[in-house]
């Protein structure tokens, strides 16, 4: 697994979740390096299905590891328009490539506006600091 | 509580050393996994994987009276067990529950060493205590005089046997030897479903002998991976898949159960083979995706018929696994039920014993 990393160009969420802009209406959406760290090995990814509505703050999809469930927090609200089928065969690519193989979703956004509740990467690298 | 702070094992200084994600664990704090979970479970089924369980309780047991205060005690008949034997056994209350599971060591005429489950341990000291009364014979708490280490996997025995240079006991066999010159208990047994030992050594000598197998190729293994290798397998957790609210027959231990010697609970475990018991332990497989977890509710026909037990992914067999307790008639090998995964209900098969079958 990779070391500790937090992408500038990405948004955060503090339940350790992430957004990468796509122009004005989409995002794609992950969970951090914490996140993953924390949960360990992830063994299987229960995702949405490709149009459910999803608002922000709230449980979207589970990750799951050998020991533990945890729920995968929206960052923003929309529409789910595709989900990372890899993930279904190689769950672990959530560990080894958070930002990148290891995508969630992505997103037609509904309230683009809420980016401005969102952290930015050294914000969120305080907060983990700080515990 | 008034004592919060977790107790450490001797081999505290080795985990932290490795960068162990380390975890409370009945008032210990343990590892739970050193370099994930899945790779310290294949160690173990291909290789060797070392565990420490020193946070398990030791209790000796000695005196004339031993083999009949035993033999009242523990729910197997502990005559079976020879000089330098082995024998798992229920720790029942009178109504027939499940106390603890243990083993039972024989290290002389009338010496025995029995192994606890360390949320239990003080617990089993107490009961012990006081059903020893009347009986010629000393109870004694052991546990501050051993660190315990398991070593499994198929190549454990070699290597244990090169990195240390001592004989090993068969399966279910027990050893006196001397290690690091300190006298030391070589048990052939485990939790893991795979060929090892069991060494109860001298605190003080714990981090060097761990060191030596580090250096042997050993691969340490944490407590994550102890509970999806022993699930596998079907072993009982008690706390989880044994409570003193249920019985060693529902749970599928009649096995080890000898009513005839009149143990402490002998009474109601003969009721329960006699008449049946409402439910019955079962392992089962997700057909499919989800995870079962403990707590999770076991559906038949739209119906909740029990109550999962154990659950978790299985690295060697890629699905979910776990055991359950479910309607006794519903609990045979084949059978479809539905698992209630947080609300998602994933179609399992109740599966026969083993889960995962060693090869070869």
């Amino acid at each position: 697994m990779s070391d500790a990393h937090y992408p500038d160009d990405l948004l955060y969420h503090d339940q350790h979740d992430w957004a990468r802009l796509e122009g004005d209406e989409h995002a794609v959406f992950g969970i951090t390096w914490y996140a993953q760290d924390s949960l360990g090995e992830v063994v299987f990814y229960d995702a949405p299905e490709v149009g459910a509505t999803i608002s922000k703050d709230s449980s979207y999809a589970e990750v799951e590891s050998v020991k533990a469930v945890s729920d995968v927090i929206a960052p923003m609200s929309g529409e789910i328009v595709e989900v990372n089928d890899s993930l279904e065969d190689s769950p672990e690519k959530i560990n080894e490539d958070p930002y990148g193989e290891g995508w969630l979703v992505k997103v037609k956004l509904t309230q683009p506006e809420e980016r401005g509740a969102l952290l930015g990467a050294d914000e969120y690298r305080k907060m983990l600091e700080k515990g | 509580m008034a004592d919060q702070a977790l107790k450490r094992t001797p081999l505290h200084g080795c985990h932290a050393e490795l960068g162990a994600k380390l975890v409370p664990f009945a008032g210990w704090e343990m590892p739970v996994t050193y370099e994930g979970i899945r790779e310290e479970h294949a160690a173990v089924r291909t290789h060797a994987g070392m565990f420490d369980v020193s946070h398990m309780g030791e209790v000796e047991v000695e005196g004339p009276g031993a083999l009949a205060f035993l033999q009242r005690v523990l729910s197997n008949d502990v005559a079976k067990i020879e000089i330098g034997g082995a024998q798992y056994s229920c720790l029942c209350h009178e109504e027939g529950g499940v106390l603890d599971d243990l083993f039972t060591y024989r290290l002389g005429g009338d010496r025995y060493l029995i192994v606890t489950n360390s949320a239990n341990h003080d617990a089993d000291l107490a009961w012990l205590g006081r059903w020893s009364r009347g009986f010629d014979v000393a109870v004694r708490d052991v546990a501050d005089r051993y660190a315990m280490l398991a070593v499994q996997g198929p190549h454990a025995r070699a290597i244990l046997t090169g990195a240390l240079g001592i004989a090993l006991p068969a399966r279910m066999r027990v050893a006196t030897v001397r290690i690091g010159n300190r006298p030391a208990l070589v048990c052939g047994t485990g939790y893991t479903g795979e060929d090892g030992v069991e060494l109860l050594i001298d605190p003080e000598i714990a981090p060097a002998i761990w060191a030596e197998l580090l250096d042997a190729g050993v691969v340490p293994c944490g407590l994550g991976a102890r509970d999806t290798l022993r699930l596998e397998v079907c072993f009982h957790l008690h706390g989880n898949d044994l409570t003193p609210e249920r019985n060693p027959i529902e749970a599928g231990l009649g096995w080890c159960c000898a009513e005839a010697t009149g143990f402490v609970g002998a009474d109601a475990v003969a009721r329960a083979r006699r008449e049946g018991t409402a439910e019955k332990l079962a392992p089962f497989k997700i057909e499919g995706a989800g995870i079962p977890r403990e707590g999770n509710p076991v559906l038949a026909g739209g119906e909740q018929v029990g109550i999962v037990t154990s659950g978790t992914f299985s690295p060697s067999l890629e699905l979910g696994i776990g055991m359950a307790y479910l309607r006794a008639d519903l609990a045979e090998p084949g059978n479809e039920v539905e698992i209630d995964v947080r609300g998602k209900h994933r179609p399992a098969r109740i599966a026969s014993k083993p889960l995962y079958q060693r090869k070869g």
